[in-house]
């Protein structure tokens, strides 16, 4: 027992955003009479909120290195717009115009991680001139109009379903749960047991089975509840994909120790060896690629590239991150904890939508939960050192 | 033996309560905990009016932690114990609170504004107004007099960014005399000042002492002690040691030593064999300018070397260009236009990065471990790891285990005094610090290291522990650069010196026929048409 509230108190932070999650889910299930959790809804909120956490998953690298990027919602609208005019207009193959597109973010990125890396320009100021500079373009792109409709194998990337050839029980969606959590216990076990050899410390056996059940568990009922609507969405595939890699980088790889160690102190860092202005300028090239693709994946759902699409998303992002246990000062945060942010405010909007609260108290709402989680997150801090 | 002093150490003040104006200040039986550490235990402190009171002890002995109590930091009700003031207890709220009452402290860390003015920082929270709008007439008059007063010539105007480290700690001085201070605390005072500087602020200290300022004083310099304290408390492991009276009590270094780490240091610094190889860095013609003023000569025609098993010292005042040296050799780190030749290993050596330096084998402990040296907000296994993670990484992705057997290996072999390796190293006390930073250089495995002050805010047990891990290093057969403003280290580590002055070599002494002197006469040795405040703005 008391093992497990010491460990709960060192993990309070990664569990704290968790349960929150778990709390306002359960409040507006019951405020929206069972609505939130049905399977419509829940493929609802993924499809509703994947553009925004694919970005947050590249806004916390930049959060990580002590920046921001306030251009990412502008980005994303200037490759919706480029993706329209390559696909609508001039009938491009789909997988050449995205790869074009990731490509051109790419370049965008670049563009921003040149000033703020080897120029020295604050990253604020760079990337407020290309929020206005990226929203220009986009406008003049599009001279104003929207673009539509899309090719449908390109609008399947944010409508589609993974194909089941095993009837419409969606049997395969369970089969892919079912695979997904027998890989997680032979992970969690493997790491176990290597710990074991090098006799390290391992939390009790008996705990260690409670905590592989409910997660486990967890998968199981999320697929089942997939299910019984139209199994997994294309994007949720594409979007667990993302929060593996880039949880691998950052957790396991050269290269995110370089990035949190850069955010730590960056000084010690370059003195360390590490090439700060390189990791930074790969840090923006990256959170290009990825509101490239967040404005494609955005676009595909609207079916449409228009002039006002992306307004806000930087801030939905930063949000995220933030309320997801990111420091404003750079040098801490987790993938993991920045989709679980991207999740509240997700939940927050689409409950409060289904419970009929109008824009205006929504976003007076979402405000305040932004200042309380990082309120908690500072106390928290605060308390333990 | 030292619990029998300690005790008749007792029993001698206790006589003197009874003259209660004597004792300015008494904290009595402060016992503070932190999660998991207790810091302080049962403390016990008296410090008579008008004297200067030395607290000593290692680093992570509560030092710091007893004078942050004392200044409300910690405010009333996170410690136990009482504190009397002036004979009344005292309940501080907070730094605000005891500052009201005359007790003033300056941290270790100076908290000077850099881009505000001198007299802006000294009335920083205490401005000068009259209905709520700032008289800077007075304010600048009041900074002249205090300017005044603690020696400092510089207009009250300059900003704080302009001047050295030195005039800095004088501001703060000045800054605690506009308070009205009764009680100064000063938190390692001298750590960043060279010998100049130093023993201005000592004459200072006795020059307050005349006015009837108290002080407490945080040192680590036993000689400074011995020269203005009048009594020494000592500290180890959170508990009081002794109370030594220096006059009475015939205190002496090794007594002092003694005291602090719990045993005879009869050496300071370990022996060494010294067993000297080949060339191992050759430095010729090496010029750095300024990175801001393009014209100025930071490093002007050096030329030296270091051999395999060799300890180099480099001695010199402070702004003499040796940290901006030693910076423009590591990846070109500091300086601009650099020109000049290095050899490692008799091949010349491609230094234009600092990837490229570590790849040659170099190595750089900075001067500012904190600012430079560790991701403070970072445990220690990835502090330790850093600058080597390809050694324990296979296609680019950390083997972690491996990682936490070489970091728990580094901690038993350094002596890191942590509970885990997982802990902070902004946690970590200053030895424990450096302690890390030396690990992470000698985990890149390099054949030369440059340590630029390595010993500088270190307690005289951790030193001893930090000069046997150089003369490891060097029985290893690397080559070592040792950087320092304390003479007597330079004079006790190594085997040959270069004393720089104003960016130039102004010296070459073998270990036979150096001494203070010699040295302190290279150091001093100017070109006579420059100021000696160059340099010192990395």
């Amino acid at each position: 027992m008391q093992t497990m509230v010491s460990m709960f108190k060192s993990n309070i932070r990664q569990y704290g955003m968790i349960i929150a999650l778990v709390l306002i889910s359960l409040l507006f299930q019951i405020l929206s009479d069972g609505t939130l959790l049905k399977p419509l809804n829940v493929t609802n909120l993924i499809l509703q909120n994947s553009y925004i956490l694919i970005l947050a998953i590249g806004m916390l690298l930049v959060i990580i290195t002590g920046h921001i990027d306030l251009s990412v919602g502008s980005v994303a609208a200037f490759i919706g717009a480029l993706s329209g005019v390559m696909m609508v207009t001039n009938h491009m193959p789909f997988p050449v115009s995205v790869i074009l597109c990731l490509l051109i973010g790419a370049l965008v990125g670049a563009w921003q991680g040149f000033w703020v890396a080897y120029v020295k320009i604050p990253s604020f100021i760079v990337t407020l001139a290309g929020m206005l500079l990226f929203r220009g373009l986009t406008m003049i792109v599009l001279n104003g109009m929207s673009l539509a409709p899309y090719p449908k194998m390109f609008q399947k990337i944010s409508s589609g379903f993974i194909a089941d050839p095993l009837g419409d029980s969606h049997l395969l969606t369970i089969l892919i749960g079912a695979a997904l959590a027998i890989i997680y216990i032979l992970i969690e076990l493997r790491n176990r047991k290597s710990k074991l050899t090098y006799q390290f410390e391992v939390i009790p056996a008996g705990l260690f089975v409670i905590k592989l059940a409910v997660i486990s568990i967890i998968i199981l009922a999320f697929v089942f509840v997939l299910s019984q609507y139209e199994g997994i969405p294309n994007i949720l595939i594409l979007l667990s994909v993302l929060v593996i890699i880039y949880s691998f980088v950052m957790n396991k790889m050269v290269m995110g120790r370089h990035i949190y160690a850069l955010g730590g102190n960056e000084k010690a860092a370059n003195l360390s060896g590490v090439k700060t202005k390189r990791v930074t300028f790969w840090v923006f090239v990256n959170m290009g690629v990825l509101a490239a693709m967040s404005g494609l994946v955005f676009a595909a759902r609207l079916n449409a590239a228009t002039p006002k699409a992306g307004t806000n998303f930087e801030l939905d992002a930063i949000a995220a991150c933030f309320i997801g246990g990111a420091s404003a000062s750079g040098g801490v945060g987790t993938v993991i904890g920045a989709i679980i942010g991207g999740l509240v405010m997700g939940v927050m909007n689409n409950g409060m939508s289904l419970v009929g609260l109008g824009i205006d108290w929504q976003q007076g709402i979402k405000g305040l939960v932004l200042l309380l989680a990082v309120a908690f997150d500072i106390y928290n801090k605060s308390k333990s050192s | 033996m030292a619990a029998g002093l300690a005790a008749t150490a007792v029993v001698r003040l206790g006589k003197a309560v009874k003259n209660v104006s004597d004792i300015i200040l008494e904290m009595k039986g402060i016992t503070k905990t932190f999660p998991g550490v207790k810091a302080l235990e049962d403390v016990n402190l008296k410090v008579k009016r008008g004297e200067i009171h030395a607290l000593m002890g290692e680093n992570g002995a509560g030092k710091s932690t007893l004078m942050k109590v004392l200044s409300g930091v910690y405010p009333h009700g996170t410690y136990e114990g009482d504190i009397l003031f002036q004979g009344q207890i005292c309940e501080f709220k907070g730094i605000k609170h005891s500052e009201q009452l005359g007790i003033v402290i300056i941290h270790q860390e100076l908290a000077l504004i850099p881009y505000l003015s001198i007299a802006e920082n000294i009335f920083l929270g205490n401005e000068q107004t009259r209905r709520g709008v700032v008289n800077w007439n007075e304010t600048i008059m009041k900074t002249k007099e205090l300017l005044n007063k603690v020696g400092l010539a510089e207009s009250p105007q300059t900003l704080i960014t302009n001047i050295g480290v030195g005039k800095q700690q004088l501001v703060e001085i000045a800054k605690a005399l506009a308070k009205e201070v009764k009680l100064l605390i000063l938190d390692e005072p001298t750590a960043a000042l060279n010998e100049n500087d130093s023993e201005n602020l000592l004459q200072l200290l006795l020059e307050f002492k005349k006015h009837g300022i108290t002080s407490i004083m945080i040192s680590h310099k036993l000689n400074e002690i011995a020269k203005v304290a009048d009594s020494i408390t000592i500290l180890r492991d959170g508990q009081t040691i002794e109370t030594l009276d220096m006059k009475r009590d015939q205190v002496d270094e090794d007594r002092i030593i003694k005291g602090m780490v719990g045993r005879d240091l009869t050496h300071r610094y370990p022996p060494r064999t010294p067993n000297i190889g080949d060339m191992i860095l050759e430095v010729s013609h090496w010029n750095v300018y300024h990175p801001l003023h393009p014209e100025r000569k930071v490093i002007d025609d050096i030329n030296f070397y270091i051999r395999k098993g060799e300890v180099v010292g480099i001695a010199g005042l402070m702004g003499a260009g040796r940290t901006e040296l030693a910076m423009s050799l590591f990846g070109r780190s500091y300086g601009a236009k650099i020109s000049g030749r290095a050899m490692i290993n008799g091949k010349e050596a491609d230094l234009s990065d600092i990837n490229k330096a570590i790849k040659q084998g170099l190595a750089y402990v900075t001067e500012d471990r904190k600012q430079y040296g560790l991701i403070l907000i970072d445990d220690i296994k990835h502090n330790i790891t850093l600058s080597n993670l390809n050694s324990i990484s296979k296609r680019c992705v950390v083997i972690e285990n491996q990682e936490i057997i070489q970091a728990e290996a580094f901690r038993k072999k350094m002596n890191i005094k942590t509970p885990s390796i997982l802990q902070k190293t902004g946690n970590l006390s200053g030895g424990n610090q450096q302690k890390v930073v030396l690990s992470k250089w000698i985990f890149a495995k390099p054949d030369i290291l440059i340590l630029d002050e390595p010993t500088r805010g270190i307690d005289v047990g951790a030193k001893y522990e930090i000069y046997s891990i150089i003369n490891d290093l060097a029985g290893q057969g690397k080559g070592v650069l040792l950087i320092s403003s304390e003479l007597p280290e330079i004079l006790g580590m190594c085997d040959r010196i270069y004393v720089m002055s104003e960016g130039r070599m102004t010296g070459e002494l073998n270990r036979a026929e150096a001494s203070q002197e010699a040295i302190a006469r290279y150091m001093t040795k100017t070109r006579g048409t420059r100021h000696a405040n160059h340099g010192q703005h990395v």
